[in-house]
Order: structure tokens, then sequence, then C-alpha cells
């Protein structure tokens, strides 16, 4: 698989279930040494987690310390950069403004709502400055209500702070809306199938951005790209009963 | 039953049960009129007379000292071998049977030879004998609390570039921290009672010393005397770290609240 990211662009990857997409993250984030092949970031290999890049997980009750109150889980990635205190706070204050959080720095993660934690997750991410910013499934595991509004979170963040997005997720209505590009991958051994050009107009919007007809265009050639790889990895079609033997 | 009237029915429970057994206990003794069983009451009058305070200096604060130092070696030695040996499953492989071994033998076994080796029953001995024996529990529940880290939360940690060092002393101490609580707790009550004996077997002061003297001197009054105390002592040494730890320890309560099991 070969894949660049160009700078400041909004980049999702989807893919058939167990296809690797959380293995290709965790590669691109230094976390993961890639067997064959490297990782470049600007030219220069990634072999342990690159300062300018954040990671936002899927599970961000699992990523947040339950010991640390939200504005302490925001600040430990702060800690190590040279900053000044004051500094620290303010980073702190302006980020868990900007996810709209100013209110629970004193809380406990525990004490939030799922929705909420993943945004005290994006204010960590956003604090630490990032110039890119890996999501992994990120709101996978939110309501569908609160996942419109984490993911225009995330687009107003982007245009805001100028970071480039690598973004992974099985929601093909998420991976359109949210892209300038979308990266179809195949099942297993994974391949790069398709880069779908997103060349809907912005700012984009929950309903006046998915009414468009290129919205639906675009999002059904993605389902159709998936499905393609669902049935030739033997999955069964959603709809189709699994067959059950009884008997000889 | 309102959860303000719950409360008071546990702290009367934990008030009156007590007094019951000393009630009784009292009563027992007038009745069975034993040389060995002195009257409870006598008994508190020797305890008023001996510890209150005119032999408080001389043996419960050095006893006190040995039990304080003692745990804190261990805490500091089996936090800092469990770290490591939680993250390493060959140093686990090698280590564990020497642990599980050393674990094994009852601390009376060790006594001569923890005085042997020292040349010596003074305060070193005493120290680094209740040392040896209440770095198992801390040990082995920091191994258990730094195996059971969510590996998430290192990867998060790890991602933002913060080094070994730091994610020791800001992640992995914290989040094993419970576990290690308990292990700790467990060592306090084993501090007690290893002084105890190490001070009965050979010494020149300490509650367990007074033990023995009486035994020695069939006074019955000051041995049971100092019996009460040792278990007056536990049970305020066991008090605090349950006060301490609920304090420290209170994240873990609400957390568990949310995420059971």
């Amino acid at each position: 698989m070969s894949l660049s990211v160009d700078d400041g662009e909004f980049l999702c990857v989807v893919g058939p279930s167990g296809c690797g997409k959380t293995t290709l993250l965790k590669c691109v984030a230094g976390l993961l040494r890639p067997t064959q092949g490297s990782v470049l970031l600007r030219g220069k290999p990634v072999t342990r987690p690159p300062e300018e890049m954040a990671l936002v997980f899927q599970e961000y009750s699992r990523s947040l310390m339950p010991w640390a109150s939200v504005a302490n889980n925001v600040l430990l990635p702060l800690r190590h950069k040279k900053l000044g205190r004051g500094e620290r706070k303010a980073l702190v204050r302006d980020s868990l403004e900007a996810v709209g959080l100013g209110a629970a720095s004193d809380r406990y993660p525990w004490q939030l709502s799922g929705g909420m934690q993943q945004r005290v997750a994006i204010a960590r991410a956003l604090a630490y400055q990032p110039s890119i910013l890996l999501m992994d499934e990120p709101f996978a595991s939110v309501d569908a209500q609160t996942r419109g509004d984490l993911e225009d979170l995330t687009l107003r963040v982007r245009e805001e702070y100028g970071i480039t997005i690598v973004f992974v997720t099985h929601d093909i209505d998420e991976s359109v809306y949210l892209a300038d590009r979308v990266v179809v991958l195949t099942h297993a051994p994974t391949e790069v199938k398709e880069i779908v050009g997103v060349a809907l107009p912005k700012p984009r919007d929950q309903i006046s951005t998915k009414e468009l007809p290129d919205f639906a265009h675009l999002r059904a050639h993605v389902y159709r790209l998936i499905k393609r790889e669902q049935v030739a990895a033997g999955e069964p079609e959603a709809g189709e009963p699994a067959t059950v033997t009884v008997g000889k | 039953m309102s959860p303000r009237a719950q409360s008071a029915v546990k702290l009367g429970l934990e008030i009156a049960v007590p007094i019951g057994l000393l009630l009784a206990w009292q009563a027992w003794t007038v009745h069975a009129q034993s040389q060995y069983f002195p009257r409870l009451s006598t008994i508190l009058v020797q305890f008023r007379d001996m510890w209150l305070f005119s032999q408080f200096g001389e043996h419960v604060v050095p006893s006190l000292e040995r039990i304080l130092l003692g745990f804190g070696i261990a805490v500091v030695v089996g936090i800092a071998l469990g770290i490591p040996l939680g993250f390493s499953r060959w140093g686990r492989v090698a280590a564990m049977p020497h642990i599980e071994f050393w674990r094994a033998i009852p601390p009376p076994a060790l006594l001569p030879i923890s005085v042997v080796l020292l040349h010596s029953i003074g305060n070193v001995q005493k120290v680094s004998f209740i040392a040896f024996f209440c770095v198992f529990p801390i040990l082995l529940n920091t191994i258990d609390g730094v195996r059971g880290i969510d590996p998430t939360l290192i990867d998060t940690a790890r991602s933002y570039g913060i080094r070994r060092a730091a994610r020791i002393r800001r992640i992995v101490l914290p989040a094993a921290m419970p576990q290690i609580a308990a292990g700790m707790r467990i060592s306090l009550a084993l501090a007690v009672i290893i002084m105890v004996v190490s001070e009965y077997f050979s010494s020149t002061s300490g509650v367990g010393y007074v033990l023995l003297i009486s035994k020695n001197t069939f006074q019955m009054g000051p041995m049971w005397a100092a019996i009460v105390l040792i278990g007056v002592l536990g049970y305020l040494l066991g008090l605090a770290f349950a006060l301490a730890e609920r304090y420290f320890l209170a994240w873990h309560r609400g957390w568990r609240a949310v995420n059971p099991g």
C-alpha cells in the first residue's frame, strides 16, 4: 500500500472490517513498527511517535486518566513541552472552550457522558497543538446525534487551527461528509482500492451538504466499492440470512 | 430505611458490638476467677498505668518506629521491584520461583538467621526483618496492578511522546495504585504481627518485649494489657490507613461506580 497525505487536508480512510485500518494508523503514529515499508513524515522516517502528531482513539474512556480532572487530563501532554505554566493553563482553557467544555474542567472523566469524554480527548489533542491529527474511529462509540456535533466540531477545529487530519472510520456517510479525499481499502491482504476526491462545498453542514445530489453520488460510489470488497471477502451481505444446516 | 438512618445504624453497630463483647468479657472473667484470665477491669487499670503514659515512650514508641520504618522500606522496595517485573514477562519467569519460595517461609523460622546474620538484636535487625516480610504483599500486588493497566492508556501516553520515566510516574503508578494500596493494607497488618514476633523472640525494648517479660515473670495483668495494646495499635493503624486510602483513592470509587467489573 502506498499512500500520501497532503499538508492541511482532511483524509478519510474507510474499508471493510478487519482490513487493518487501526494497524495502519498505529504505524503512521509511530506506535507500531511496520514489518515492511516505512512511514515518512516530511521526508524523514517515523520510528517513534513524532512530536507534531496527536492521536485520538475510539475508546475515549480508556484513554483518559480516571484519577485526574478533565483539566489535568488535557494538561498531561503539555507537561513535556517547553512551555511556561501560564501558557499551559491558557492552552488547556482555550482548548476546553473550543470543544464546549469550559465549565467541566474540574470534573472527573467518569462523571461525564461518552460524547463529553470524547470531547476531552479531542481537547487534549488540540492543546498539544499538533500539525497532524490522527483519529481512529473516534465517534463510533458515541450516539448518532452527538456524532453529528462532534463531526462539525472536528471540521471547525480543522478550519481554525489548520491541522492535517487522517480520519479512520467505517461510517461511509461520515467519511464523505468530512473528507477532502476518501481512501477506500480492500479486504486483507489490504491495498488501496481507490482514492475518491470529495469536491463538496465548504463549510459543510449536516443538513444542506447531505441534501446535495453530489453527496448522494459520492456516498453511493464509496458504498459500492466497500460492498464489493465485503462480497469478495466472503462476508454475508446484509439482508441475506446466514444458512444453518441441521442434521446430516 | 433512609440512607441517613442506615449510616446511623451502621455506626451504632460498630460501637455497640465491641462494647457488648467487652461487657461479656468482664462478666466472664469475674465469674471465672482464673489466675490466667484477670478481670477486664483489672486489665484496663493496668493498661492505663502502663501505657498512659509511663511506659509509652519506653516501649510503644520504639515498637511504632519499627513498624513504620519496616513498612516504609517495604513499600519503596516492593513498588520499585514490582513495576519492572510487572512489565517484563521474562523478569517474572525468572523471579517468581524465588519470590514464592521466600514468601512461603514463616517469619519465626527466619528469626534466628536474621539475628545471627546481622550480629544484633537492635533496631536494624528488627526493621529489616519486618521489611523483608512486608515486601511480598506489596510486591505481588504491584506486579498485578501494573499488568492490569489498560494498554490504551499507555499507548495514549506514548503517542504524546511521554518518555518512560514520566510514564511510570504519571500513568503507571496512579493506575496501579488501587491494587498497590490493597497490598499495603495487608503489609501494614503484617508489620504489626512481625514486630511482635521479633520483639518477643529477642529484644530489649518494645511492646513484644513487655509481653515476653511479663510472661516470664508470671504477671498476667501487664501481659494482658500488652495484648490489648497490640490490638489497639493494629486497629488504629488500620483505621489511619483506611482514611488515607479513602482520601487518595476517592477517584477509584467514583470510577468503579461507573465502570463496574
